[in-house]
């Protein structure tokens, strides 16, 4: 299958090199078990946000059925919607991103280690606040995007948005400090000859994402500060009788939630990017117009988020500028699927599982483009919003897009995070049985939303012509959860029983495929120098970029002279043996999260408990923050 | 140019990190976070914009309002009718606020005379050195200032803040008041953490003494401080001297 040599060192021993216990989990500011803790969470995540899921469709499957009351089913939609958005996609992209980045321009960490390990240990304290309430039946439960003033006091008065306000607010600080982090990472920490246009597509669309992060949070950060105030202080943002305006949170919100919508897809795009070219033995095609279509994307992402509020009655002139941007914002997109088809055209296509889920995504992706610029115009719009044909479309561009594309991705480098292969056999099954039950649960969707079934409705009468549709769904998302337990059966399994798996284990181009796997504490034990896109193929496989342009044309011909170095190692040996200063681990991030958590559960206690132990502990909150903030910069790095 | 590039020693960096740039991360990291900023205090201004003139009590910002009859006027004069006891004045003091706006804005010059100090403690200097160079070179002088003039805008602001409170106007009021509060209060903030960071490099200078090497400690601080100034002459612009 690959030329590449079998490791000298067995996953077994390279293991015994890594760290372990769970003290060292808590203390690690290692890239890539950072990268690690956000997989494990995302996955744990993805299980209850389906489990939402399956019981949504169990409820649904027949009209008027009793198995969840009108609440829990409000709970259900809201938590699946938000799950799904904010513990499971989005973590699951900074497991890519934080796992992948140092490795794709050749460095050995991130540019701030401790701030990646408070990212992650904020977003578990996010991840807590929003999960645990369902158990106690105070979930949020005015849907994912949370209108105002839906979830104002006066008519939400439980809890339940309370959890939702304050750990996407938490969730907010966790996504800004990892932005921060990766865009001075991807600027400044590049192996030499490293060139912006000549990064792998995978950190270009996160770069992009970085931006798109970092400007977009602080818009529903503020969104999110006014409800707060409005439901702990009173203020009047969302309040009707004193005149302000009930579109307030909804343009705010999707200024934040339309780039979010490409922060969600982005770094799926970028893995079909590095997955397409490797099993069709190609070069991508069009990296320059794949780089600015994604580039564009982020642009024109922030002008177009009034499409989701085209049934409020924003008159002629929003409407018809809103949907020209969304148009056009199909056309960068477009171009990108063109590219992915362009770049299996004429390659040597190997259907592994990864190759088949990063196919999958460019086909259910597109299915989901078009009734996405079906939606762009207002007229057909009108017909369409909230009921599930809209419902259909965005799972057909997060499931079918996103989440393809991570599965992918995850097929794609689980070689690279443990040494081993995951079993064909089982990701054969999987994505079949994800393939089919995707579209069986989908699909139908968009007809009862023609025929006007509403979304967020917990049951429905019969003799609407919904029924056989409804219960088409429900028994695809029966196929989703059985082709979710085999992955997770392949995923544990293969960790320890999986065929051991060489450097580059796919015949990969890319520098992250250089190195051993898994990679050592360091990465890269010699720095390489970088002189094309795929500097691996340039080394062992010129055949496959012979002829097609494949870095920027005022380079030199490639010779094997300069290509990176390749470790295969004989022995693993640590980087204090190599003379490598690497950062020390620490447990003041993972403290100063815990002083943020302790501080929002104050803030929370505020309005159902004494009033004085309530600002004591989120005082004393703020305070181990603020001490932990203080120690962990004052103390050296390595 | 890549066979240049390629022939450059490469390996484990010896002291300082090598980085594509040349910048320090922390330069970039601040530059990024600032431009997140923007966008914090685009949405705060944006709200305070789209709801000046919506409210439906007062007090209002440069109208005088009868809290009576609830009517509202651009002159005192207009409210002729009004019960004296019921006349509310326009909330805004725009004199007091211009001097706080003035001391805010003196306070990013002592910034950049305390950057000055550290960057060019190494310069060679002269045999007798005059008052001016002593002054001028004193970065403990320069930082202290700067944060005791973040502090006297904090001061003036919790002056503004608490007679506005005994004028009838809290963050409860009105649309005024929630989204005044909350911007003001939001920028206060920045400056707050901005007096704290600026006190903890005065104490880093005190305790080893800030040298050359720490520029950058001085310049990321310095950025900071001066991207709170500007904000700060747009809401002052905005929210103050327009009706």
């Amino acid at each position: 299958m690959t030329t590449a040599a079998a490791p000298t060192v067995a996953p077994a021993e390279a293991a015994s090199y890594a760290p372990s216990g769970i003290w060292s989990w808590i203390t690690t500011v290692d890239h890539k078990r950072v990268g690690a803790l956000y997989l494990y969470s995302a996955l744990a995540f993805f299980i209850i946000g389906g489990l939402e899921a399956a019981l949504m469709r169990w409820q649904l499957a027949r009209p008027n059925q009793q198995i969840v009351s009108a609440e829990f089913y409000n709970q259900l939609f809201t938590m699946h919607g938000t799950t799904m958005v904010f513990l499971v996609i989005m973590p699951l992209s900074a497991a890519f991103f934080n796992y992948l980045i140092p490795l794709q321009i050749g460095a050995r960490d991130v540019a701030f280690p401790r701030l990646n390990a408070f990212s992650y240990w904020v977003f578990l304290a996010g991840g807590l606040f929003l999960t645990v309430p369902i158990f106690f039946n105070v979930a949020p439960n005015a849907g994912w995007f949370g209108y105002a003033p839906l979830t104002t006091r006066p008519f939400s008065p439980g809890l339940n948005i309370d959890f939702w306000v304050m750990g996407l607010q938490i969730l907010g600080v966790s996504s800004l400090a990892a932005a921060f982090n990766f865009i001075t990472t991807i600027i400044n920490m590049r192996a030499p000859g490293m060139t912006l246009m000549r990064m792998p597509i995978f950190t270009w669309m996160s770069f992009v994402v970085m931006f798109l992060l970092i400007l977009a949070f602080p818009v529903i950060t503020i969104a999110l500060v006014f409800l707060l105030f409005d439901r702990f202080f009173d203020t009047t943002f969302y309040s009707i009788a004193a005149n302000a305006d009930p579109l307030l949170w909804q343009h705010l919100f999707w200024i934040f939630g339309h780039p979010e919508v490409y922060i969600l897809i982005l770094p799926a795009f970028g893995l079909v990017s590095e997955i397409l070219p490797t099993y069709s033995k190609k070069p991508l095609f069009g990296y320059n117009v794949m780089v600015y279509s994604g580039i564009m994307i982020g642009f024109l992402g922030f002008g177009v988020w009034a499409h989701h509020m085209f049934a409020v009655g924003m008159g002629a002139v929003a409407d018809t500028i809103f949907a020209l941007t969304t148009m056009l914002i199909g056309i960068p997109t477009g171009v990108k699927i063109f590219n992915w088809v362009a770049t299996m055209w004429g390659g040597q296509l190997r259907f592994t599982t990864a190759m088949k889920f990063g196919i999958g995504l460019v086909a259910m992706f597109t299915i989901g483009g078009i009734s996405g610029v079906m939606h762009s115009s207002p007229p057909s719009d009108l017909q369409q919003s909230d009921t599930y044909f809209i419902v259909a479309h965005f799972h057909y561009v997060l499931f079918g897009g996103s989440i393809m594309g991570i599965f992918g991705g995850l097929y794609h480098y689980y070689p690279k995070l443990t040494g081993r292969y995951m079993s064909e056999t089982l990701g054969n099954w999987h994505f079949w049985l994800n393939f089919i039950g995707m579209n069986l649960t989908f699909f139908p969707m968009h007809y009862a939303g023609m025929l006007g079934m509403p979304r967020r409705i917990y049951t429905y009468d019969s003799g609407q012509g919904w029924d056989t549709f409804n219960l088409m769904s429900s028994v695809g998302t029966a196929l989703l959860v059985v082709s979710s337990a085999i992955f997770a059966v392949n995923f544990i399994r293969s960790r320890k029983r999986g065929a051991v798996a060489p450097n580059d284990a796919w015949g990969a181009g890319t520098l992250e495929w250089s190195i051993p796997s898994p990679p050592p504490e360091y990465n890269f034990a010699e720095i390489p120098v970088v002189t094309s896109r795929y500097p691996l193929w340039d080394l062992k496989a010129p055949e496959k970029t012979a002829g097609i342009t494949h870095s920027a044309p005022d380079e030199l011909v490639i010779t094997a002279s300069h290509a990176v170095p390749v470790h295969e190692e004989t022995k693993r040996t640590t980087a204090k043996a190599l003379g490598i200063p690497m950062p020390v681990p620490t447990a003041k991030p993972a403290v100063a999260a815990l002083g943020l958590l302790i501080g929002f559960t104050g803030l929370l206690y505020l309005h159902i408990g004494d009033q004085r132990v309530a600002i004591a502990v989120a005082v004393g909150g703020v305070a181990l923050f603020v001490g932990a903030l203080y120690a962990w910069l004052t103390s050296p790095l390595e | 140019m890549a066979t240049a590039v390629a022939h450059e020693p490469h390996g484990p960096p010896v002291h300082a990190h090598h980085t594509s740039t040349g910048l320090d991360h922390r330069k970039i990291a601040i530059w990024a976070f600032i431009g997140s900023e923007c966008m914090l205090f685009a949405s705060l201004i944006s709200t305070y914009l789209a709801y000046k003139g919506r409210s439906v009590v007062g007090p209002y910002p440069h109208e005088w309002w009868c809290r009576a009859t609830g009517a509202i006027a651009e002159k005192r004069e207009l409210l002729a009718s009004c019960a004296p006891d019921q006349i509310v004045r326009p909330i805004l003091n725009i004199p007091v606020t211009s001097q706080s706006t003035f001391v805010l804005l003196m306070s990013s010059l002592a910034m950049v005379l305390a950057l000055a100090a550290v960057e060019n403690r190494d310069r060679p200097k002269p045999a007798t050195l005059t008052l001016g160079h002593r002054i001028l070179g004193s970065s403990r002088l320069w930082l202290g200032m700067t944060a005791l003039m973040g502090a006297t805008f904090l001061g003036y602001q919790a002056f503004e803040f608490t007679s506005f409170v005994h004028e009838g106007l809290t963050i409860k009021t009105n649309l005024f008041g929630s989204s005044f509060f909350t911007l003001t209060g939001t920028h206060g903030t920045h400056v707050t953490v901005g007096v704290l960071w600026l006190l903890t490099l005065l104490a880093i200078d005190f305790k080893r003494g800030l040298t050359t090497k720490d520029t950058l400690l001085v310049d990321i601080c310095a950025l900071y401080w001066h991207f709170v100034d500007v904000v700060w002459i747009a809401i002052f612009t905005l929210v103050y001297l327009i009706r």
